[in-house]
């Protein structure tokens, strides 16, 4: 890979609450060369030029979700973004969407955690075990069944990716239901009945109107579309079976 | 402008780091009694603690023909015979027992086709030990144990919360100031035990793996009250990670296969009493050696100039090419992803271009067995600390067990402590915290002409880098040394250009920065006091051979605010095993039949 240091433009929408009263773009100019990431751009302007940009970011390897941001417009990790592919430039950096700026490219979490808290978010064992008895026996291809969706770090960038998020964050939302099937579909687990119930409520998956785009700009692949779908099969069975049986049904 | 108002709250147990190591400690103190109340900081939401890039695995004794003595044995020898033994004989005990209640917590370990959980061959481990999920296996730990956590309420959780400071009255740890970064505001809590589960401290360096809050946090606020760290000159360089970057590509990679290959395309690791080179991996030998080896044999091959000139300096290359597209997807997905989208490399087709990183700090804040530190109400897990596992070099997947085994230790210590000792003098924790808070904020307040934080930062891990890498000698040393100190002079007048309290991050660099400097103080000093080579510190001055007469001791780093700190030095704890020679390869096999004969013939002795 070339190592010619180049320069690109990298606009950011600054929001310093202390210091302004609404957003306001500034623009800087960045060397870089072909590996470098966005978040590498990021990381010049803070320890070279301007010590006051504020963004989240840990592990550079796409791993630990911290440094999800609108990158020209999309839901993405800056760390996995490179500035090669954005050129020529300016490159425009703001915050995730969706979510409330606390401070320049740093949105609150807050709301995306308490979702993730109420689904009971472990293991409910289906028949306890003790620690003598060893491992529960899970094939491959019942580990297949849940693996991808235990693969969320997350990043929220479905949050800003689903239109209906956007219009109503009391939405359960796709990574969180993903992260509720990831353990509904796991073969040790018997928690099944108690998340239902934030799956069938009003703000579960029946507010998802099958956009898809989250599973567009999920760096996991954990396709949360295709658990909220599931669950949505899962959601209309309790619906019929209420009919026909006490709660919960089969 | 700045306000001097700070919440004050009580709490039985405060754990400074919600990382697998404080997570697990957080599980334990709630399961050993819902009635403490528990206080779970951390400068970042869990998830994103530096546990959640650990790829390769866990390890813990699992097949019919492995045992804890075999387990014992690759540690301690691994470890250049640096290791308390009888620590390690409960690490090898306890560390089965901790995988399987990971699976019951829901972790998705690879499994085999029976559904048992599976293990893999890691480097410098005589039998296939480490439990893995696929190569993202510190990731699922650390969600595992995070969504695990939720289920309790007596775990009250701190997240974004930055520790300044422990609290030590009496002579005793009782608890932590921190800031909430969101509003920069000052949050006391007094605690009756207070865990400290930071992480290690890789930033120090220039090219390391790790993530960029690893800044030895905790580490340095032990050290400042006078606990001394422990074997810190023994720092662990990764053989294959990503030029320019230092991003991890997993011990696993060899695990399941890999090669390394020298400009030549020749399996160099054979000229360095690792081979004979084999087609198929065998345990201990060639790429399957331990890591301090293999960082050592690079430096070699480039010595020699046998290294292949890449744009970030001299690299070797990882060669998975023959494993194929099909299993390099299902056992290694993550490093296949890396390779592609940070390189352009495909693994399949084409070798990744390598160099060794900073990795982990083998070293830490002293501990005993039990996770207590010299200073009585604190304890220490994970890499931050120095329970005394890891030695002179750690085996890769040994460190992921040991912050579940000693996690929960640290839990049940921390319990035990808390229900033997009443709060302090809150008045007088309130006043030490007042006083730090005013430390704190003169970083904020001063405006000057002072240096930039990051000036200083690459500073020091350039000059960590020259002094305290692969190989050392102690003019090099020394100058790191001087370097050290002259940059904490000048750390006295760094300024920020950010003078606002709300997230405000280069207020907490700067702050890092300062915990920085004072671990990498201790870790210079320490490799420049022990004059023999052993482990992960190797010297070219005279010093090139294990001097067990003299150095068969931990060093101990005493902080000496702006002067040097007081090396001292402390003993080993052996019980089975004396130092012998550390040989792997067929050596190693010569190495392991004589002791074993050795110990046949004992027994036939004493029977």
């Amino acid at each position: 890979m070339a190592e010619t240091t180049r320069s690109i433009e990298i606009e950011v929408l600054r929001y310093r609450p202390e210091q302004e009263d609404a957003p306001v773009w500034q623009r800087y100019t960045v060397p870089f060369t072909d590996d470098m990431s966005v978040l590498q751009g990021l990381q010049q302007i803070k320890d070279d030029q301007d010590g006051s940009l504020s963004f989240r970011w840990s592990c550079r390897m796409a791993i630990c979700g911290s440094c999800g941001m609108m990158v020209d417009g999309k839901p993405k990790l800056s760390c996995q973004t490179f500035l090669r592919d954005l050129l020529p430039g300016p490159v425009r950096i703001e915050a995730l969407a969706h979510f409330p700026i606390e401070r320049d490219l740093i949105v609150s979490v807050d709301k995306f955690v308490d979702k993730l808290e109420a689904i009971k978010p472990y293991l409910i064992p289906k028949e306890p075990r003790t620690l003598a008895q060893g491992e529960y026996l899970q094939t491959p291809a019942q580990l297949q069944q849940y693996e991808q969706f235990s693969s969320c770090i997350n990043c929220m960038l479905c949050y800003a990716a689903c239109p209906q998020y956007g219009l109503d964050d009391k939405f359960v939302g796709p990574g969180v239901l993903a992260l509720l099937h990831r353990y509904n579909a796991d073969s040790r687990d018997g928690g099944r009945e108690q998340r239902m119930e934030v799956v069938n409520a009003n703000e579960g998956v029946w507010s998802c109107t099958a956009v898809g785009y989250c599973s567009v700009v999920c760096p996991k692949h954990v396709d949360p579309a295709h658990a909220v779908n599931q669950n949505k099969v899962n959601s209309a069975k309790d619906y019929f079976l209420r009919f026909v049986a006490p709660k919960g049904g089969g | 402008m700045p306000t001097t108002t700070m919440q004050t709250l009580q709490v039985d147990v405060a754990i400074v780091g919600a990382g697998g190591a404080g997570l697990r400690a957080a599980i334990a103190v709630a399961e050993a009694d819902p009635s403490l109340s528990i206080a779970l900081i951390s400068k970042v939401y869990p998830m994103r603690s530096h546990t959640v890039a650990a790829e390769g695995g866990a390890a813990a004794v699992t097949q019919p023909h492995d045992s804890l003595e075999a387990h014992f044995h690759d540690t301690v020898a691994g470890g250049d015979w640096l290791c308390e033994q009888d620590v390690v004989e409960y690490f090898v005990a306890h560390s089965h027992e901790e995988m399987v209640q990971m699976e019951h917590w829901g972790c998705p370990w690879s499994r085999t086709p029976d559904g048992r959980a599976n293990v893999r061959a890691f480097g410098g481990m005589k039998i296939e030990r480490t439990w893995f999920a696929a190569d993202k296996t510190g990731f699922h730990m650390l969600h595992t144990l995070f969504q695990t956590s939720i289920k309790y309420p007596s775990i009250k959780r701190f997240d974004e919360h930055f520790c300044v400071d422990l609290l030590v009255d009496g002579g005793r740890a009782q608890g932590v100031l921190a800031i909430n970064i969101a509003s920069g505001e000052f949050q006391l809590i007094q605690a009756k035990s207070v865990i400290i589960a930071t992480g290690g401290a890789g930033r120090v360096f220039r090219e390391n793996t790790n993530g960029g809050i690893v800044t030895g946090d905790g580490m340095a606020l032990a050290y400042r009250h006078g606990v001394p760290l422990r074997d810190m000159e023994f720092v662990q360089y990764h053989p294959t990670c990503m030029p320019g970057t230092g991003l991890l590509f997993t011990e696993a990679c060899r695990g399941e296969g890999g090669f390394l290959l020298n400009k030549d395309g020749y399996r160099y690791l054979q000229d360095y009493g690792l081979g004979p080179a084999s087609p198929k991996p065998v345990n201990k030998a060639m790429e399957l050696g331990p890591r301090d080896r293999l960082s050592q044999a690079f430096w070699h091959e480039k010595q020699k100039g046998r290294t292949v000139d890449g744009p970030h300096g001299a690299v070797v290359h990882l060669d998975l090419r023959h494993l194929g597209e099909k299993y390099l997807r299902e056992r290694l997905p993550q490093i296949y992803e890396l390779a592609v989208s940070y390189l352009g490399v495909d693994p399949a087709k084409a070798p990744i271009p390598v160099l060794p990183a900073v990795h982990y700090t083998m070293g830490g804040i002293t501990a005993d067995g039990r996770t207590a530190a010299p200073l009585p109400g604190l304890f220490s897990v994970g890499e931050c600390s120095s329970v005394g596992i890891h030695g002179a070099n750690r085996l890769g997947s040994n460190s992921l067990t040991e912050l579940l085994v000693f996690g929960k230790v640290a839990g049940i210590e921390a319990v035990a402590h808390a229900k033997a000792h009443g709060h302090g003098d809150t008045a007088t924790l309130a006043r030490l915290a007042q006083a730090s808070q005013a430390a704190a904020l003169a970083i904020i307040e001063r405006r000057g002409s002072g240096e930039r934080v990051a000036t200083l930062r690459r500073e020091m891990a350039q000059t960590m880098e020259d002094g305290c890498g692969i190989y050392r000698s102690a003019d090099t040393m020394q100058a790191t040394c001087d370097k050290l100190a002259e940059l904490k002079a000048r750390f006295k007048t760094v300024q920020v250009d950010d003078h606002s309290r709300g997230w405000n991050t280069e207020w907490l660099l700067a702050i890092e920065l300062g915990y920085l400097l004072d671990v990498a103080q201790a870790m210079a000093h320490s490799a420049l006091a022990r004059r023999e080579s052993r482990g992960s510190h190797q010297r070219l001055d005279g010093f090139e051979a294990r001097d067990d007469v003299n150095y068969l001791q931990h060093s101990l780093a005493t902080y000496a605010g702006d002067a040097a700190p007081i090396i001292s030095y402390g003993p080993v704890k052996i019980t089975t095993s004396p130092p012998g020679t550390r040989a792997y390869g067929a050596a190693g096999e010569q190495a392991d039949a004589a002791r074993q004969a050795g110990q046949s013939a004992q027994e036939t002795a004493h029977g």
